[in-house]
């Protein structure tokens, strides 16, 4: 690289910076603590660049915006915090059905409620998957660093378009704003995924016509004449109630982004190969995992951290493999146990050892030493 | 012989709307308005919310959304901003437009963004079988106000001008020509326009409300019929003599800034928009 671009930056710029790098065309939200630096940017950088942003009424509309944004072809996301996630669950259901491309970014905060507005916290981890109704897809993404911030960024616009769903990146207010160094990727240097249209952008009366290796081909809305619905639908995308098709279709929009799991999972895996204290963590608690983990080896003890970086679908299998060989899990994370759960679930003998922390400090290294001093380790 | 067909999709038909409704009467109305305009189908976005109204857009052969509850609206904003060459139009009912769709409803009529709403205003929320509305009348028996309504009203014009609406009309399903070209002038204007179709609905409605609106389907359109008022004749008439009128024709015509040119204008001032 001639001459790499390095910048001091939060990780919610980062966040901003990324969406641009992708691609992002449309950006509708509206403000609410630790997120509202993301909207900032965009606000700044979209019209500079050819792109729209908008501030609107609340986050039900926020989503709603960049949901019809998108059906007209651009690349569009939102960025919020727990109250704002828990108002744009309506519509996240809706983009899943539908399969409109959307990236939505949930900077977490303390709650429940308004909580703590400028508190860290990871209390949103069963939201993400379960949080709309009914039976739905959930691509979730869990950056725990800056440069992070940048490049799953980048990644989550990829597989939104790929997979024609909603992605969600789960950041907390310590990843959102604290500052690190990161060089900003050269253009070309990160794949961008493009959204693909059908029949060279021609007309496509079946915008749902599709099988499990090839997600739905919805053409913008132009000369195709489309019609998009919430209500389950059939290939032409009209509603239906043939149990045969809605079975078939909510079975789909669920099990497209398992089919190619191959090309959503990612993960840290580190010294798992023999660990026998093996962490699970993800975003800021990860960090403070790492720096344990490394005190721990240092003292001779056999630990490892399992991050996973996609939390959603959870990358089960490789869990359960570093799982199966270790004595203890260790699960850090500040909320009551949203993660355990998801440890509980891949492991049949291991004893599990949960951290929590809700008091809205950041969940240290120290906390997790003196917790696993505990243990006959 | 107008010819709907080509505006319709006409494998869809026939339509859900029960004897009576004026959801057809709106649509062709709408069809026509929109064959005037001289549009083509390819750039235009039908967005609906929820509710009877909001089935419209299936029928319609424009590229069509039928978003959630009250979101309709939400929707069109992005579409609109994101693309302003599309003629983006919206139909949705009193409780979805003004109820769970109340909030996006005054601040795209304060916006001002070239959206033209028609708000299918039945006074009830028929779908879901006659529950009261932000719209039905006091006093009116419905299937939650069992004893009669105690809430007032909203008056749908009223709030779309005080919210900043530019355009702001009002037609009945019985006063069809004038309807026709409400929805057409409100086409034609250049930023947020509502046009209040009242309805009736006798399904839900009507049958609970006899002794008010008449014993059939038919009474309750010939119920519009003599209680709509042109605003130039209401002009003269006492607010006593206006209470249980309809008062229709163009309510309110200005000329403001519109949100997207805005927009356009600002990306213009750096030069377009460098990639």
């Amino acid at each position: 690289m001639a001459n790499p671009k390095y910048e001091f930056i939060q990780g919610n710029l980062a966040c901003a910076k990324g969406a641009a790098y992708a691609g992002c065309k449309f950006f509708g939200g509206y403000p609410i603590t630790p997120s509202t630096e993301i909207a900032e940017f965009m606000s700044e950088y979209l019209p500079q660049h050819g792109g729209k942003f908008i501030q609107m009424e609340d986050e039900i509309a926020s989503i709603g915006s960049i949901i019809g944004a998108s059906l007209t072809g651009a690349k569009a996301m939102t960025a919020t915090s727990g109250p704002g996630f828990s108002l744009m669950q309506e519509l996240l259901g809706y983009a899943c059905i539908a399969e409109v491309p959307i990236v939505v970014v949930d900077v977490m905060r303390g709650g429940p409620s308004t909580g703590l507005p400028t508190s860290p916290a990871q209390s949103d981890i069963l939201q993400a998957k379960w949080g709309t109704h009914g039976d739905h897809p959930s691509i979730t993404i869990v950056p725990n660093s800056v440069e992070e911030m940048f490049t799953e960024t980048v990644r989550a616009f990829n597989l939104a378009e790929f997979f024609r769903t909603p992605v969600i990146i789960l950041g907390d207010e310590i990843i959102g704003h604290m500052r690190e160094k990161i060089r900003i990727p050269e253009p070309g240097e990160l794949e961008v995924i493009n959204r693909s249209l059908p029949n060279n952008d021609g007309v496509c009366k079946t915008p749902y016509a599709s099988d499990l290796n090839k997600p739905v081909c919805l053409p913008n809305f132009g000369k195709s004449r489309i019609h998009v619905t919430g209500l389950n639908h059939d290939d032409t995308g009209f509603p239906t109630m043939d149990p045969k098709i809605v079975a078939r279709e909510n079975e789909r929009i669920s099990m497209k982004i398992y089919h190619q799991r191959n090309l959503i999972d990612k993960f840290e895996a580190l010294h798992c190969d023999d660990a026998k204290v093996l962490f699970l963590a993800i975003g800021s608690a990860a960090r403070a995992a790492e720096e344990v983990v490394n005190v721990l080896r240092e003292r001779g003890v056999k630990a490892g951290l399992f991050r996973p970086i996609t939390l959603w679908p959870f990358p089960k299998d490789e869990f359960a493999k570093y799982a199966a060989n270790a004595d203890y899990i260790v699960v850090p994370e500040m909320n009551l146990g949203q993660l355990k759960t998801v440890a509980e679930r891949f492991t049949k003998r291991t004893k599990i050892i949960p951290i929590n922390l809700v008091n809205g400090e950041p969940l240290g290294p120290d906390t997790i030493i003196s917790a696993v001093n505990h243990l006959n380790i | 012989m107008f010819d709907y067909s080509q505006y319709l999709r006409n494998e869809k038909l026939p339509h859900i709307w029960c004897p009576g409704c004026g959801h057809g009467i709106v649509l062709k109305s709408l069809i026509r308005a929109v064959a005037k305009a001289g549009w083509n189908k390819d750039e235009i976005v039908l967005v609906s919310g929820i509710g009877c109204a909001s089935r419209l857009p299936g029928y319609v052969d424009f590229n069509t959304l039928h978003t959630a509850h009250g979101r309709a609206l939400a929707f069109a904003t992005g579409i609109k901003l994101a693309k302003p060459e599309m003629h983006v139009i919206v139909v949705s009912g009193d409780g979805d437009s003004l109820a769970i769709g109340g909030n996006h409803f005054i601040h795209a009529c304060r916006r001002n963004i070239d959206i033209t709403l028609i708000c299918f205003n039945n006074g009830i929320y028929g779908m879901t079988g006659g529950q009261y509305s932000p719209t039905t009348a006091s006093g009116d028996k419905t299937a939650t106000s069992p004893f009669g309504n105690v809430e007032p009203h909203f008056n749908v014009a009223e709030l779309a001008k005080g919210a900043g609406a530019t355009f702001v009309a009002r037609g009945t399903s019985y006063g069809v020509p004038q309807l026709d070209n409400y929805i057409y002038q409100g086409l034609m204007h250049k930023g947020f326009s509502v046009i209040e179709a009242a309805e009736a609905c006798f399904t839900t409605h009507g049958r609970k409300n006899r002794k008010k609106y008449g014993p059939s389907n038919l009474d309750m359109l010939k119920w519009q019929r003599d209680h709509a008022v042109s605003v130039e004749k209401a002009a003269g008439m006492s607010e006593e003599e206006l209470q249980d009128k309809i008062i229709t024709g163009v309510l309110h015509n200005v000329e403001k800034p519109e949100f997207t040119e805005q927009y356009q204008k600002l990306i213009d001032s750096f030069g377009g928009g460098a990639k």
